[in-house]
């Protein structure tokens, strides 16, 4: 038992904080620190610099561009630059479809695709949940036919996130209509300029335009774009789902918002004295920080267990606890940031906008945090929600 | 990072494993308790073959040199069993005290008995006023030509009926509530103006409230007047042997839970299949989970020098345990129904040592309070 990082490890996350420090644009570090979500051309420049480095896509294998750390190490990348902050590597393409294609994938399909995936010359997007299939993504609708040597897709997705960004989309659609519902879906990689594609934004209740409705009508993709085997998509949707171990967990990011939330605790009044006075409202950030660190721990305990037990496919119990308390955390805070700014949380800015508070109204930290606070409510929907974690738990961990 | 045992600590979890497993059923509990002194003699001089008493003194003192990872491992078996013996009052408390406070001398006189299990210490520090705060005693000592005498009540004295040796906190100087002036002694049981009124406690343990009246004391460890960092030391490192006995308290009643839905039928059904029964057992996993990590933390930051840090780092520790005890304990017993109200199955048994550990050297909530005043575990931006 060694319950500390390595020489190696601290060295290496040195250098991170030095490569943020002289390479992250300090308006990207003002924006985010503000709690806003990166724009599209601060993600691409960011993306690029990483890449320039070789640090763009830490889990690809090296002979795909990876930078060949340890599971510790990724893990340091990741909540270093949450904690500057700065933009993380673009999900869609380093840790959705881009391991997709590395494990299924052609070479030809590779060779295409995976460069400018890490350099983000294209930006992807999801094109999985429907209007019927959100937790049950496999009863999802859309279908492709193959004619002429070409797929044919017709159908919707929704919560498409940010596709308005985005070059290309990955598809799950239904190829065998008469199979079992995961047996007869496909993997396919779609041109977003393909004809038959309208985008239409879903504003959602903070008033951003983060996620949309895909509609697919008679969209040709070419038969080279169906990744894996036809019918065994359900097999690369499982093996993209699964991937995010601990991406979910976001220590790093969270452990940003704690110390905002204190700076901003420190200078508004409460009574007449610093909200970071009353004991009631530092005995939450207090559980907050409490939870945090049993969460920084388990993090820690499923790396070195990715160590130990790579490749045995054994899924570890405390993974299903990084998306429930994860997510728990996040809101916890951005619940109690909103709380932090009192009556000041209630200016409704526009959250896409790229200045703030232009019209003087209320204290800069003030601005959209409750904007943050109905954004994150989602965080425990998404990417299976927390009641579905716990059936999962239920039956792989409990055996019920 | 790397949670993995090596070979000498595989082999000692497997001895200890084995022999509770063996010895430690909960028939045996039972009988053990209902015993003269309410644990096991001859279990305790099996921990003593084991070389679970001696374990994390200093070879040159004649113990074995294990370290605090060695001592979680004992400590989560112990817990798994909720054993009866005097192995954390003996071993953790008075051990601490032996091992951050004493002297050479003082370490060749009681080590080896200790080891041997021939020796129980205790730690003499509740008072009626004084709640969790460890600074707050009123017990205290006065210079008697070369030595120091005590007067004061202490309570809660763990397994302080059997004990040999006390751990007194006593006061030298100051008021009450003072940090400074607080001194620690040792007192044997048998000097003169000491009084024991044994009794159990809520979980099977015994314990006794002390007298002191006058009695003489053989040591004073280190400043007479500055002992609070030492006591704070000790207590600290007993807070990371707590939780580690915690986790393992926790997942077996989990365990056990698990069995009674997967068998228990109503409604023509298991109960285990019902997503409402499900969903706690999950929740009941997360905490379990948070708090196995909250346990190697512990074990870790138990270790630090930094006083403050490790304070910190401590209430955190007892605050994230509490909390997922309370929740798995009162969830155990939920679940399984009617059945575990009773005294004759387990589950209700598991349920009071963890009641009794979220309070011990502080609840959730005084540590939780302590925490935030501290200024919490994370800095301002």
């Amino acid at each position: 038992m060694e319950l500390r990082f390595t020489g190696v490890e601290l060295n290496f996350r040195q250098e991170v904080r030095d490569f943020l420090a002289a390479e992250c644009p300090p308006e990207t570090r003002a924006h985010l620190t503000s709690g806003k979500s990166p724009t599209k051309a601060m993600v691409v420049e960011w993306q690029k610099k990483l890449n320039a480095r070789g640090w763009a896509a830490p889990e690809w294998p090296v002979e795909h561009g990876g930078p060949g750390w340890s599971p510790a190490q990724k893990y340091i990348f990741r909540e270093e630059l949450q904690m500057w902050p700065a933009p993380m590597p673009l999900g869609f393409n380093i840790n959705m479809c881009g391991p997709v294609i590395i494990e299924f994938g052609t070479e030809e399909q590779k060779k295409r695709f995976l460069p400018r995936m890490r350099n983000l010359d294209d930006w992807w997007c999801q094109g999985f949940s429907e209007p019927g299939a959100g937790s049950d993504l496999a009863g999802l609708k859309t279908k492709a036919v193959l004619e002429n040597g070409e797929w044919v897709i017709n159908g919707q997705k929704t919560w498409t996130t940010l596709a308005q960004h985005a070059d290309w989309i990955f598809v799950l659609a239904r190829t065998d209509f008469t199979a079992k519902k995961q047996e007869g879906i496909s993997f396919l990689l779609v041109d977003m300029k393909s004809p038959g594609i309208t985008v239409r934004p879903i504003i959602t209740i903070e008033g951003g335009h983060e996620v949309n409705e895909v509609f697919f009508d008679d969209v040709r993709v070419p038969a080279d774009q169906l990744v894996g085997e036809v019918n065994k998509g359900w097999d690369c949707a499982k093996f993209l789902l699964g991937n995010e171990r601990f991406g979910q967990a976001r220590v790093g990011a969270s452990r940003e918002r704690i110390r905002r939330l204190k700076m901003i605790a420190k200078e508004t009044l409460d009574g007449g004295r610093p909200l970071i006075e009353d004991p009631e409202f530092r005995r939450q950030v207090t559980e907050m920080e409490i939870e945090l660190k049993a969460l920084e721990m388990t993090v820690m305990r499923v790396i070195a267990n990715e160590t130990k037990r790579a490749g045995t496919g054994k899924p570890d119990p405390a993974t299903s606890v990084l998306k429930i308390k994860g997510t728990e955390i996040q809101q916890g805070v951005s619940e109690l940031l909103m709380k932090a700014a009192g009556p000041y949380a209630w200016v409704d800015g526009d959250p896409d906008a790229e200045g703030s508070n232009d019209w003087d109204v209320a204290p800069d930290w003030a601005f959209g945090l409750a904007g943050i606070y109905f954004n994150w409510r989602k965080q425990s929907i998404y990417g299976g929600s927390n009641e579905i974690q716990r059936n999962i738990m239920a039956k792989a961990f409990l055996g019920l | 990072m790397d949670f993995d045992l090596n070979e000498s600590q595989s082999l000692l979890q497997d001895s200890i494993r084995k022999t509770l497993t063996a010895k430690y059923g909960f028939e045996n509990r039972k009988a053990y308790m209902a015993s003269e002194t309410g644990w096991s003699r001859e279990m305790w001089a099996q921990y003593a073959e084991l070389g679970l008493l001696g374990l994390p003194f200093a070879e040159e003192d004649g113990g074995f040199g294990g370290g605090p990872e060695e001592t979680m491992l004992v400590a989560e078996q112990m817990g798994r069993h909720i054993t009866l013996e005097p192995w954390f009052s003996t071993v953790v408390l008075g051990g601490g005290f032996l091992r951050h406070g004493a002297d050479a001398a003082l370490r060749q006189e009681m080590v080896e008995g200790v080891a041997a299990g021939e020796t129980l210490l205790t730690f003499a520090q509740t008072e009626r006023q004084s709640r969790y705060d460890l600074f707050d005693v009123q017990t205290t000592a006065k210079k008697d030509g070369s030595g120091w005498v005590i007067t004061g009540r202490k309570g809660m004295v763990l397994h302080g009926d059997t004990a040999d040796q006390f751990f007194v906190t006593a006061r030298v100087s100051g008021a009450s509530r003072d940090r400074g002036g607080i001194g620690v002694f040792v007192v044997p049981a048998t000097a003169d103006g000491v009084s024991v009124r044994g009794f159990r406690t809520v979980d099977g343990q015994r314990a006794a409230e002390v007298d002191f009246t006058g009695a003489r004391a053989t040591h004073v460890l280190g400043d007479p007047e500055g002992g609070l960092s030492l006591v704070d030391r000790v207590v600290d490192e007993a807070i990371a042997v707590l939780a580690a006995e915690t986790i393992g308290a926790m997942d077996v009643v989990h365990a056990m839970t698990l069995d009674y839905m997967k068998t228990r039928q109503q409604f023509g059904r298991a109960i285990g299949s019902f997503q409402a029964l499900q969903h706690k057992a999950a929740d009941m996993l997360v905490a379990i989970e948070q708090s196995r990590s909250m346990a190697y933390f512990a074990t870790m930051a138990g270790q630090g020098t930094d006083a403050g840090e490790r304070r910190r780092n401590m209430h955190a520790v007892k605050a994230q345990i509490g909390r997922s005890q309370r929740l798995v304990g009162q969830q155990s017993i939920q679940l399984h129904g009617g059945i575990a109200m009773t005294m004759e199955y387990a589950a209700g048994h598991y349920f009071k040592r963890l009641t009794v550990n979220e309070a011990m050297f502080g609840d959730t909530d005084h540590h939780l309070r302590a925490l935030a005043d501290a200024g919490g575990l994370v800095q301002a931006a």
